[in-house]
């Protein structure tokens, strides 16, 4: 079958995704810079030709938690959100996390702290990569950086959420939700069948069968002897995600005096940046994480052996450089540049920045 | 070829649609195009702005501070992206409403009067077709053939009957191009 | 008699039924939960749908509910059930689905889930249990508290001009389009219980309509939180909730 590329929004390639990959429901709330989402499934009305439901919510605790409810019945469910809303759905996120169960959250970031703008931001690093919700638990973070991401992401997060019976934050921002990009679609794939989940996921609920005892999704436990192993387990589960899972790309390192490091919006405009450094003459290159949590410590602690000084460079105050830091081992120098509140750094300002270093 | 560029004007102008028109008939012409909007506020009739970038190749920054080209519709416009196209650059701008005149001398300087031009054939939203037929002009980036399919693609399909009109528009902006200032 | 005699199969009068599980319940003694679960397993078990049933439970004393249900079945976060069973009606609609909730889970935190859940009309059950205090936590005010009526967090009474009023939930959600069947009933005497029964078993019987929202209301008591023997709770129960709660349908089908 020949190529399908469609022209759109890194919003709306969320939306096809979720449609194209067999996702089965999806519940959520409007909120700018990401309402396309849930127009362009409404719109597109799934419902007829692929069983997948969409609703809107009434808020976006309610999302969340219709997320919870259709992830405990095996079902491939998601909600998507900004700032302010995915810090209301965070009671919800580690309920999923500590019933261990499949989810997929898309967080279109915008500046903040509180209303904050509408315009893009990255500063919701630490709610995503540190908790955000009460207790011990580890959200599989994606950050797309192009608009094909964005489609890609969708069915990589359901396939990772269902690996590792865990919720998974896409981790985007206004820039990448807005921008109009080529994608190349790929084709419908069918919703898996009630019977496929009774027999591939014996923890989901389907309806009790006379076989089997009943199935319970809880992140109850009154005896803090078994919440200590819950827990141990857990933590098990976030060891093997860590070993297995680390994804990340580079340009130019190979030769790279100065790292620079960034994720989504910020790494492609971080690609402009060692463009124009090296036809300044500066060797420099870039580490784009892919997944944040878990993040690419060791080929970062490679690096930090080659090069002479890092510069992270994202739309917040400085979160991920806490990281950087950390996996570098105080090898070299991190600095950190950013933008906040919904300014979006220039390729030009952080040049300038860069020959400095 | 990489192209980048600003249309910067008024909500209303056909700024965004005009870029994506441009971005469609790129990537009709299988090139790779990225469009990036101001959004927000701006996008109910304050100033509103696109990058449109153009390439062969993958494209990096979807967000830039410097441009190849820029189309201004208006004087707000000016005032922010005069400074923001590269030496030896093209500036094309609507003198409609313009008090301060662009005055580099490091880069190309067109004036194409859409908007009167467009009253003048009867139809204000043609301006923006105008202008980018100036665009067109002194750098041909999009063969006619995919203007026409990226007018199919960006418009919805009860506007399809509109699209001889704009494409005898962006005609009309070849032709009234006025060369203010030519490196 | 031996033995051997009296657990005979002719001789049995009484059993547990087989939808609720063989763990003990955490409920104190007098408690209506224990009865209402039992109707709802009841229900569950006559009409032959335990299979076909999943379940929603609370937080508050309910919140182990999961463990006595004999049924597929999720613990919702506080208040948050409604939304859990919206999203798993809609996506297993042939499922029977239903919530079981206390005031506080259902009245307080979550109130907007309750209200959107009824007024966009799932086709869901929801049991309500109002004792008119948070039990589990150690008997704090609740919206359902009555005036005057002394918790934890009201030592002196509830005071009308500072705390508001109680909460009639039921009466406002039988106010919406999307409930099909809005009932109040008591389970502290026996034709209370026999008629709560025919209301739950009414309730489920009606989810196959797809029509909407069917709600049935237990008033119930809280005999460790009211700081009552179970029987002066029951007493209390009857002079002074029902007059503000009386029994009965408050919304039931129009004859087609």
């Amino acid at each position: 079958m020949a190529k399908e590329i469609k022209l759109m929004k890194g919003n709306e390639a969320i939306a096809e995704g979720a449609i194209r990959c067999g996702c089965d429901g999806y519940f959520g709330y409007p909120i700018t810079p990401q309402s396309e989402i849930l127009e362009y499934l409404t719109a597109e009305n799934p419902y007829p030709k692929t069983g997948m439901v969409v609703l809107q919510a009434e808020s976006e605790t309610a999302s969340i938690n219709m997320v919870y409810g259709g992830a405990a019945l095996g079902k491939r469910v998601m909600t998507t959100s900004s700032s302010p809303g995915i810090s209301l759905m965070q009671e919800g996120l580690s309920y999923i996390a500590g019933a261990e169960l499949p989810a997929l959250v898309v967080n279109v970031v915008r500046g903040g702290p509180g209303l904050g703008t509408i315009q893009p931001s990255q500063a919701d690093y630490f709610q995503t990569v540190k908790g955000g919700g009460h207790g011990d638990y580890r959200l599989i973070t994606l950050a797309p950086a192009s608009v094909q991401e964005m489609y890609d992401f969708v069915e990589l997060g359901f396939d990772l959420a269902f690996k590792y019976r865990n919720p998974v934050m896409l981790l985007s921002d206004g820039v990448i939700g807005q921008v109009m990009e080529k994608v190349e679609v790929g084709e419908y794939k069918p919703r898996w069948t009630n019977e496929y989940i009774a027999k591939t996921y014996p923890w989901a609920l389907v309806g009790k069968p006379e076989s089997r005892g009943h199935n319970i999704i809880t992140s109850l436990q009154l005896d803090p002897v078994v919440q200590e192993k819950v827990n141990h387990k857990l933590q098990a589960k976030y060891k093997v995600c860590e070993e297995n899972e680390v994804r990340y790309e580079t340009f130019q390192t190979e030769d790279a005096e100065i790292l620079l490091v960034a994720y989504g919006s910020s790494a492609r405009i971080c690609q402009k940046v060692v463009q124009l450094g090296r036809e300044a003459g500066i060797k420099v290159g870039l580490l784009r994480p892919i997944t944040l949590w878990p993040f690419p410590k060791k080929p970062l602690l490679e690096l930090s052996k080659q090069v002479k000084s890092i510069l992270t460079v994202e739309m917040s105050a400085g979160q991920m450089i806490e990281d950087v830091k950390l996996a570098v081992e105080c090898k070299v120098p991190v600095q950190h540049y950013g933008r906040f509140g919904g300014m979006i750094p220039t390729p030009t300002e952080i040049f300038e920045v860069l020959k400095t270093l | 070829m990489t192209e980048e560029i600003i249309i910067a004007g008024f909500g209303g102008q056909g700024v965004l649609s005009m870029g994506k028109i441009l971005a469609y008939s790129g990537a009709m012409q299988n090139k790779e195009v990225s469009w990036m909007p101001s959004y927000g506020p701006e996008m109910r009739g304050g100033t509103s702005n696109v990058t449109v970038i153009i390439s062969d190749e993958r494209i990096n920054s979807p967000t830039l501070n410097q441009f190849d080209t820029a189309i201004i519709l208006n004087q707000q416009s000016m005032d922010k992206f005069e400074n923001s196209v590269k030496p030896g650059g093209l500036l094309i701008y609507d003198p409609n409403g313009i008090s301060a005149h662009p005055t580099r001398k490091d880069i190309s300087i067109y004036q194409v009067a859409g908007t009167d031009k467009a009253l003048e054939i009867g139809n204000a939203r043609l301006s923006n077709m105008i202008m980018l037929g100036g665009f067109l002009k002194i750098k041909p980036i999009i063969n006619p053939e995919f203007l026409r399919k990226g007018l199919e693609k960006s418009l919805p399909e009860r506007h399809h009957k509109l699209i001889p009109d704009n494409e005898k528009a962006v005609e009309v902006g070849k032709e009234i191009l006025v060369p203010i200032h030519v490196l | 008699m031996t033995r051997e005699e009296i657990i005979k199969p002719e001789n049995l009068v009484y059993s547990k039924t087989k939808v609720l599980t063989d763990t003990v319940m955490h409920y104190c003694p007098g408690c209506g939960h224990g009865t209402t679960h039992r109707l709802v397993a009841e229900v569950i078990d006559e009409m032959g749908i335990q299979s076909e049933t999943l379940g929603v439970a609370p937080v508050g004393c309910a919140v182990l509910a999961y463990n006595y249900f004999d049924v597929d079945i999720a613990e919702a976060a506080h208040g948050r059930a409604p939304a859990l069973a919206t999203a798993m009606k809609r996506l297993r609609p042939e499922k029977f689905v239903f919530t079981y909730q206390g005031d506080g889970d259902l009245a307080a935190i979550g109130t907007g889930e309750t209200i959107h859940a009824c007024n966009r009309g799932e086709n869901i059950t929801i049991i309500f249990v109002n004792n008119g205090i948070y039990g589990m936590t150690g008997g704090q005010m609740a919206p359902t508290t009555l005036e005057g009526m002394v918790t934890a967090t009201s030592p002196y009474g509830r005071e009308q001009q500072f705390n508001g009023h109680p909460l009639k939930i039921t009466e406002l959600v039988a106010q919406l389009p999307g409930t099909y069947y809005v009932t109040r009933q008591a389970v502290y005497t026996p034709a209370l219980v026999r008629r709560a029964k025919k209301a739950i078993r009414q309730a489920f019987e009606y989810q196959k309509l797809n029509k909407g929202v069917t709600f049935v209301e237990i008033v119930s008591n809280c005999n460790s939180g009211w700081k009552m023997s179970p029987v002066k709770a029951n007493e209390w129960l009857e002079e002074n909730m029902l007059p503000f709660y009386p029994l009965g349908d408050l919304k039931v089908p129009e004859k087609e």
